[in-house]
């Protein structure tokens, strides 16, 4: 049974030491380990949400740039299509033009030569008419050059005449 | 003389809480014929036992008790001892301090002072003159708490201090990465679960409870060390402690339903409320005897199959060599098993201290209504308890 009784001087003892030892470590050591570790795990919590938004936050930012990119493509190819169509219709008319331009010049070149030619050939007709004439009138100046020429001449001429 | 020497350091090594064993082992081997010349102090008193053989009770008890030496071991029969400070309070003398070397091993009476010759289990400093004193002794138990103060304080305020220093948000390192699990845990499994949102109030309480169990639990395990958290007086204080905080805490809720068990007939009362005063009661008297006894039992264990070994080589040299590595062997078994039992048992007294703590400072549901859910939704408790008044039992 001795060792059962309790003694007086360990109890006051040990008491004294766990009163002491308690008050130190609460204001010390236990108030600043467990604030640092609450501290820490608000903080952990709290920067894990925050990944978590920013997270979401980068997708939906994603998805709207997607949706951009897609508009932004979609706007360039409809121009580049309005483009071409556009390129295509002025080249097309500018070869119509062209053609129209052409033509009229040909046209015009062909009414011009023409022009040309026939008064090259009236002319040419002209200058034959004359010579004709002036060798014709050569002839007869030969033929008539005598008296007797003439008066047979004006004598053919006035039966002519008279036969009229 | 060098086997000798070499099995002495054997059973220090292995058997780490063997102190007094150690001395023994010397004797036996070395001194046989040695006449008794200096006598031990009445608790190690082996050396008068001698001539007879070795009286193992006498080397266990003198080893669990409390003392006014730190008994290291004997050389060529001297004890090696650290004379501890005697610190008596006489109703009529007053105060007096001395030195235990004055008892001379409790052969000489110093002041009118002496160490009672009749009791053999516990060693105790008596007056001549037959009046009651009271004994403050800074005794090897005090010295051993003292020591482990210290170093609690040590470690404690150093790993805080770091805390402090580095900020919250920068990962443990060091000895307060060791620690800090064990505080969450404290935290974490036995606060919360116990005490709900209240529980940092008793944060500080429950943590301090618990080093200072499992620290001094530790300290009794090293060699030579003092069976501190053994000894009743110990258990008794804590339990004292974890007791009043529990009734200072106590809230209507808890002692409406101590006094006056709501929905309960008149008659019944009269039966259930004694049944719960005394229930009040035996939770911190099952929290002193647990610690106590389970601490208190390993030393015992541990010694007694110590001196098994001596036992055996007192019928013959042969057999005690014999059975000395059996012996080792489930010595360091036993070894690793009170390491264990040592935070096991730290960790059920700040447990069961929440627990008690817990019931005190519950919120009541709604009595008349939920008076049945309130106990069934509450196992854990429920459990806890139960778990205590079979160790009581046992």
């Amino acid at each position: 049974m001795d060792l059962l009784t309790p003694e007086l001087g360990l109890f006051v003892w040990t008491l004294l030491a766990f009163l002491i030892v308690f008050f130190i470590l609460r204001k010390f050591a236990w108030k600043p380990i467990l604030n640092s570790l609450h501290e820490r795990e608000t903080g952990i919590a709290d920067s894990i949400a925050a990944a978590e938004r920013v997270k979401k936050e980068m997708s939906q930012m994603q998805a709207d740039n997607e949706k951009l990119m897609m508009e932004a493509r979609a706007q360039s190819a409809q121009m580049l299509k309005e483009a071409k169509e556009m390129k295509d219709s002025i080249i097309n008319k500018a070869k119509e033009e062209t053609k129209v331009v052409a033509d009229k010049m040909i046209a015009d070149a062909q009414q011009q030569i023409q022009q040309q030619k026939m008064a090259a050939l009236t002319e040419v007709k002209n200058e034959i008419g004359k010579l004709a004439v002036e060798v014709a009138e050569k002839v007869i100046r030969k033929q008539l050059a005598t008296a007797d020429s003439q008066n047979d001449y004006a004598q053919m001429l006035a039966e002519e005449i008279k036969m009229n | 003389m060098r086997s000798g020497r070499l099995f002495s350091l054997l059973a220090l090594t292995f058997a780490l809480s063997s102190a007094p064993v150690f001395t023994y082992a010397q004797h036996e081997e070395n001194h046989e014929a040695a006449p008794v010349a200096v006598a031990e102090a009445a608790h190690e008193g082996h050396h008068e036992e001698k001539k007879e053989g070795f009286n193992a009770s006498e080397v266990i008890f003198g080893h669990i008790g409390d003392s006014h030496y730190w008994h290291f071991f004997d050389v060529n029969e001297h004890p090696v001892s650290l004379s501890l400070p005697v610190i008596i309070y006489h109703p009529e003398k007053g105060l007096e301090v001395f030195s235990a070397s004055k008892f001379h091993h409790g052969h000489e009476s110093y002041n009118g002072y002496m160490i009672d010759p009749n009791s053999k289990m516990k060693e105790k400093i008596i007056s001549e003159d037959g009046a009651k004193i009271i004994d403050f002794s800074i005794t090897k138990n005090v010295l051993s708490m003292i020591i482990s103060v210290v170093l609690l304080l040590t470690i404690m305020l150093n790993v805080a201090k770091k805390y402090k220093k580095n900020g919250a948000m920068v990962a443990p390192s060091g000895f307060q990465n060791a620690l800090e699990p064990v505080i969450t845990f404290v935290r974490d499994e036995v606060a919360k679960p116990n005490l709900g949102n209240k529980y940092m109030r008793f944060m500080p309480l429950l943590l301090t409870v618990f080093f200072f169990i499992w620290i001094n639990n530790l300290l009794g395990l090293l060699p030579g060390g003092a069976n501190f958290t053994g000894n009743i007086s110990v258990t008794a204080c804590l339990a004292i402690i974890s007791f009043l905080v529990m009734v200072f805490s106590g809230n209507k809720h808890f002692w409406g339903h101590l006094f006056n068990p709501p929905g309960v007939p008149l008659g019944v009362k009269f039966l259930l409320v004694p049944i719960e005063i005394i229930s009040l009661f035996i939770k911190p008297i099952a929290l002193m005897i647990r610690l106590f006894a389970n601490i208190l039992a390993g030393h015992i264990v541990i010694l007694s199959v110590i001196s098994m070994i001596f036992i055996f080589a007192g019928l013959s040299k042969v057999a005690g060599w014999g059975f000395a590595p059996v012996s080792m062997a489930f010595t360091i078994f036993m070894f690793f098993l009170e390491l264990l039992v040592a935070a096991i048992q730290a960790f059920i007294f700040t447990n069961l201290t929440a627990v008690f703590i817990g019931q005190a400072v519950e919120e009541g549901h709604d009595h008349d209504m939920h008076h049945e859910d309130y106990h069934a939704h509450n196992p854990e408790t429920g459990q806890e308890y139960n778990v205590s008044k079979q160790e009581i039992i046992a």
